[in-house]
């Protein structure tokens, strides 16, 4: 696969918003990313952001910004954020920067380390 | 440290424009020549992140979203190192020591990171980086893969 392909399904149910992104992560992909998914939540407005990692089979350090920026969005409109069933290399980079101390990933609790 | 003799086995050598689609060129390219060491799934993932960051900095930083060159190198030599060699010609980085410290970015505003040397350091064996302001920034990353499948 050359091309860097990525995208997303939504899933909305009362104030609970899931997000299911797949492909890879990169700068590229990133920037349109980031456009679609603040649009959303700004439409939307969830209490919870629920963002399924499971076919990301990329990310690199955009992927983590990207992530923190939509911590940041949802923080400002008063919700919360979780991250679902990242695979093993996405799990690297995520643990690298510590991102379990801004929001839940895979079900478990960030610990203010 | 004891000096090994590398010996060379394949080299490929790549030039691209600095646009975004890119990165991921780069990666498969960079993936496809691996591929031949038969490395561990981690290794490869290792690389091509390592990769997709420094050519992401050429596009952000060294020409910052003009136009310009990326020229990648990678090595293969019969011990299993590879090693990639990416240049640019940009702006270059006034305080390489800085630039390389974890979280430190440029953009204030936007979202960068500033974890792109971190992760290549951390999924690298080897990092340097030189550069010189005007004139560019050379990143040369090291890693000796196929030999150890222990932690797959």
């Amino acid at each position: 696969m050359i091309h860097t392909d990525y995208g997303y399904e939504v899933q909305s149910r009362d104030r609970l918003l899931c997000v299911y992104l797949y492909g890879e992560i990169d700068h590229h992909s990133a920037v349109a990313l980031r456009e679609d998914l603040d649009a959303l939540l700004l439409r939307e407005r969830p209490q919870r952001l629920v963002l399924d990692l499971s076919r990301i089979e990329f990310m690199d350090s955009a992927g983590l910004g990207l992530l923190m920026g939509r911590y940041r969005l949802m923080k400002e409109l008063g919700g919360v954020m979780a991250i679902e069933r990242p695979n093993e290399r996405v799990m690297k980079i995520l643990r690298l920067a510590g991102m379990e101390r801004f929001f839940e990933i895979g079900g478990v609790k960030g610990v203010g380390r | 440290m004891k000096r090994r003799v590398l010996n060379e086995r394949n080299r490929m050598s790549l030039c691209l424009p600095a646009v975004s689609v890119n990165e991921g060129v780069a990666r498969a390219a960079i993936a496809a020549f691996c591929a031949q060491q038969n490395p561990g799934a981690t290794e490869l993932a290792d690389i091509k992140c390592a990769v997709s960051e420094a050519v992401t900095n050429c596009i952000v930083h060294a020409y910052a979203g003009g136009t310009g060159a990326i020229y990648i190198t990678v090595v293969l030599y019969t011990d299993g190192t590879v090693r990639v060699v990416i240049k640019d010609k940009g702006c270059g980085i006034a305080d390489v020591r800085r630039a390389r410290e974890p979280l430190y970015t440029t953009d204030a505003v936007g979202e960068r990171s500033g974890m792109g040397f971190t992760v290549m350091e951390n999924f690298m064996d080897r990092l340097s980086v030189h550069s010189r302001p005007g004139k560019g920034t050379v990143v040369v990353m090291t890693k000796r893969i196929g030999a150890s499948d222990k932690k797959e």
